[in-house]
């Protein structure tokens, strides 16, 4: 019996160790987990009961964090197999889609001088949005072709931290346009 | 113990044992207690049939302290010893405090831990005292209503209290004398009063006006399951506020200046209070109020021209609103219930704008005073155990995000805010310098990039680290956030084990030892015997124990323990149980302690044979 601590984020939930994932399924087995685990299911048990719960409860809550998040299950993977994704060193990127986040940076700048400047954010957010999902379906293929596609992997999931970022500073910007104008 | 909990959900060890349990709703106007009787939850009235206990205490010379209604009733006459809206001071240093507004009426003074205290007729109270004083009062009138002990309480707090309120809060009961199950979240205990009634999967909107804070919450509900996606609030805007706004009104068409004494003050509030209330029904009101030259000032006031003077914290709202649904991903659209909590709600303007902001009706069958109490009291029944069957779950999140100060005075995020908890995340640091053999650590918590412009939670040191070159040492610290939403945090330097442990205590709190000592001298005042007390506690938790030992080594002892193991388990029981009549609480604290640790494996292969059964158990299309 091994476990929840020791058993990595896909063994918590018994799913597959795929990038493909059943977001239903996975949603269920974390309410079944944590219905178990939970440290009010053990509000009046010893201290050191609790601990383990509190533990455990945390591990079935990191893992599904992880697993939800399309970048950070593509990371979680490519660890699992060894990769390493080191954010200081960057990996080689096409001068295409660097040139390409200058331009969606540039765009993103500009959304503020504009005449309707939530619409605008909202067409920029939505083209992101395309992009980002098209970059999840190629990392699907390289992921599942093995560790022949590995490098492959790692260029795409580092293409999905741009992105991340690029929309967390599409939220702060909404959210600063959103207060200023009502 | 909990070993019977895990093997067989369900099942008690002996199911007609009721537990008295109570949800208390500890506001900043009024508070509540509710608790769970014959199946059903309610609020519990005082002998007067009253429910709403005021949240104001006046301490007097001589003699205990009045609590609710008869201290509210001196409020205008003795301004500087009865202590209203105390919440607002929880967990909060002196030099907060003052910056929440000139209209303080109190003379407030540090104690030596910075932690602000009251000067009142009967010496300096603390927040966290006034607030045990409240609580109290709440566990005397369960207690005498429900005819017995309590066996524990849940109480609640804003979402958006940080971890010294919260702490702050925890530490009001315990100095009560209540066992604390859990504190949750105000918004969350008003979705289960709603959700549980209605049994209708959805996401459900809460926005909670209570009297000093705004909190605004959003779950998704689903079998049962309350998971909160996001909360968002303001501790320092409320109902309070709106009361401001009218007597600011009245000064302006009274002539009054900014100079007037603290019970001019209160006689302003108390009226624009009043206004307020009978506007929600009213369209016009008639208002009085008695001037210092003993004159009297009248005047009118409709809804409409209140409506214009609480516009703008009504749009103040709406921006936590905002953020909160930005935060789960959410649009207003996807909202299925909206519920409103809070007296401040009634008031017609807030209703319209929530209205409009969520594009449908709130809800409002409960009463908006006292769904967060019930709500509170259905979760407290079921963690004392009354409701084996129940399939309901709260999964809380963090509302402000958790870090630690790094170089430069900026904070680097460990857990962001809205984090489900329990959450354990753990970071690496490392040190600067040659030969640096200890690092600071610094706790914040808030979203902002300054340390300075965050809370400020812990500052520890680890010490002991070999000297090595500058960035050789590997410090993992790591953060844990119970279900309480109280944090602990851990540093290790991993190559030579250096370790550091906090229990975060916020700067001004109060310590384990001033709780202990506090409480020492309120059971003395109230001629209650402390080592009674104590052993009364400790003995039924050794039959707690040994019970819940004893039925689990019935079904599985022999499968998961091999004979070398058992006999220990056995005879730590067995030193339990000799020393269980004897008169030492001390010494059943302490073999409860050892049958802990002799069952510690135990219960750790129960707890994941459990959770081996309970995905084993299931086909992949049962969760579909």
């Amino acid at each position: 019996m091994s476990s929840v601590l020791a058993q990595n984020h896909f063994e918590i939930f018994s799913l597959p160790q795929s990038y493909a994932l059943d977001r239903a399924l996975l949603d269920a087995r974390y309410r079944e987990l944590q219905r178990a685990f939970h440290p009010d299911r053990f509000a009046s048990a010893g201290d050191h009961e609790r601990r383990v719960s509190i533990q455990q409860a945390a591990q079935i809550n990191e893992a599904y964090q992880v697993l939800k998040d399309p970048l950070r299950r593509g990371q979680y993977l490519l660890e699992l197999r060894g990769k390493v994704i080191n954010d200081e060193q960057d990996t080689h990127q096409d001068p295409v889609f660097l040139m390409q986040q200058i331009e969606l940076r540039e765009a993103l700048g500009e959304v503020r001088g504009l005449p309707d400047p939530l619409a605008a954010l909202e067409t920029l957010a939505t083209d992101i949005r395309n992009q980002y999902a098209e970059l999840q379906a190629a990392l699907q293929l390289a992921l599942d072709a093995g560790d022949d596609a590995a490098g492959e992997a790692l260029v795409l999931v580092r293409r999905m931290q741009f992105f991340t970022r690029l929309q967390e500073e599409v939220q702060a910007l909404e959210a600063d346009l959103e207060d200023e104008l009502f | 113990m909990a070993l019977l909990q895990i093997s067989e959900p369900g099942k008690s060890t002996d199911p007609h044992q009721h537990r008295f349990a109570a949800g208390i709703d500890l506001g900043t106007t009024n508070s509540l207690v509710a608790s769970v009787r014959s199946g059903s939850a309610d609020t519990l009235p005082d002998e007067q049939g009253r429910h709403l206990l005021p949240s104001v205490v006046r301490y007097t010379a001589d003699g205990a302290p009045e609590v609710g209604q008869a201290a509210k009733l001196q409020a205008a006459h003795d301004p500087l010893n009865t202590i209203i809206s105390v919440k607002r001071f929880m967990g909060r240093g002196v030099d907060d405090i003052l910056t929440l507004g000139s209209m303080l009426p109190y003379e407030f003074i540090a104690s030596e831990s910075g932690m602000p205290l009251i000067n009142t007729a009967s010496g300096p109270r603390s927040p966290v005292q006034v607030s045990a004083d409240i609580l109290l009062e709440l566990k005397r009138r369960t207690e005498s209503t429900l005819g017995g002990d309590l066996s524990g309480v849940v109480i609640t707090v804003p979402a958006y209290f940080d971890e010294a309120q919260r702490q702050a809060t925890k530490d009001a009961g315990t100095l009560a004398g209540l066992k604390v199950l859990r504190l949750i979240n105000e918004p969350t205990a008003a979705a289960v009063a709603y959700g549980l009634d209605r049994k209708a999967d959805g996401v459900i909107a809460v926005y909670d006006l209570g009297g000093g804070t705004f909190d605004i919450s959003i779950l998704r509900l689903n079998q049962g399951v309350f998971e909160v996606l996001a909360t968002a609030g303001d501790t320092a805007l409320g109902g309070d506020d709106l009361d401001r706004e009218i007597a600011r009104w009245i000064m302006q068409q009274a002539g009054i200046g900014n100079a007037v004494d603290h019970a001019l003050q209160r006689r302003l509030l108390d009226a624009a209070c009043a206004a307020k209330e009978q506007l929600s029904e009213a369209d016009e009101v008639e208002l009085g109020v008695a001037l210092d030259d003993g004159s009297q000032w009248h005047g009118s006031l409709s809804r409409q021209q209140m409506n214009e003077l609480l516009e703008p914290l009504v749009r103040k709202t709406l921006a936590p609103c905002r953020r909160c649904l930005r935060d789960a991903g959410l649009r207003a659209g996807d909202i299925t219930e909206v519920v409103m909590v809070g007296g401040s709600t009634r008031v017609p303007r807030v209703r319209s704008a929530v209205a409009e902001f969520f594009g449908r009706e709130p809800l409002a069958e409960i009463d908006p005073d006292k769904v967060v109490a019930i709500g509170a009291a259905v979760q407290a029944d079921m963690l004392v155990g009354n409701k084996p069957d129940e399939e309901m779950l709260l999964l809380d999140v963090i509302p402000l995000s958790l870090g630690i100060e790094t170089m430069g005075g900026l904070t680097e995020k460990i857990v962001p805010r809205n984090t489900t908890i329990p959450v354990a995340r753990a970071q690496e640091f490392t040190t600067f310098k040659d030969g640096q053999t200890a690092i600071a650590l610094h706790v914040v918590q808030g979203e902002r990039e300054l340390v300075d412009d965050c809370r400020s939670l812990a500052r520890f040191e680890l010490r002991d680290i070999p000297p090595m070159t500058a960035g050789a040492a590997r410090i993992r610290v790591t953060f844990q956030v119970d279900a309480d939403g109280l944090l602990s945090v851990t540093a290790l330097e991993q190559t030579s084990g250096a370790q550091a442990h906090i229990e975060v205590k916020p700067s001004y709190g109060l310590s384990d030892h001033e709780i202990e000592s506090m409480l020492r001298a309120s059971m003395e005042s109230a001629g209650e015997d402390l080592q009674a007390r104590r052993l009364r506690e400790q003995q039924v938790e050794a039959d707690r124990v040994l019970e819940a030992l004893q039925s689990a080594l019935q079904q599985d002892g022999d499968r998961l323990l091999d004979s070398q193991e058992r006999a220990a388990i056995d005879a730590a029981a067995q030193a339990l149980r000799e020393v269980r009549d004897a008169t030492d609480h001390q010494a059943i604290r302490r073999a409860v302690e050892r049958v802990e640790a002799a069952s510690a494996p135990y219960v750790e292969r129960r707890m994941n044979a459990s959770i081996q059964r309970a995905m084993a158990g299931h086909g992949v299309d049962e969760f579909k």
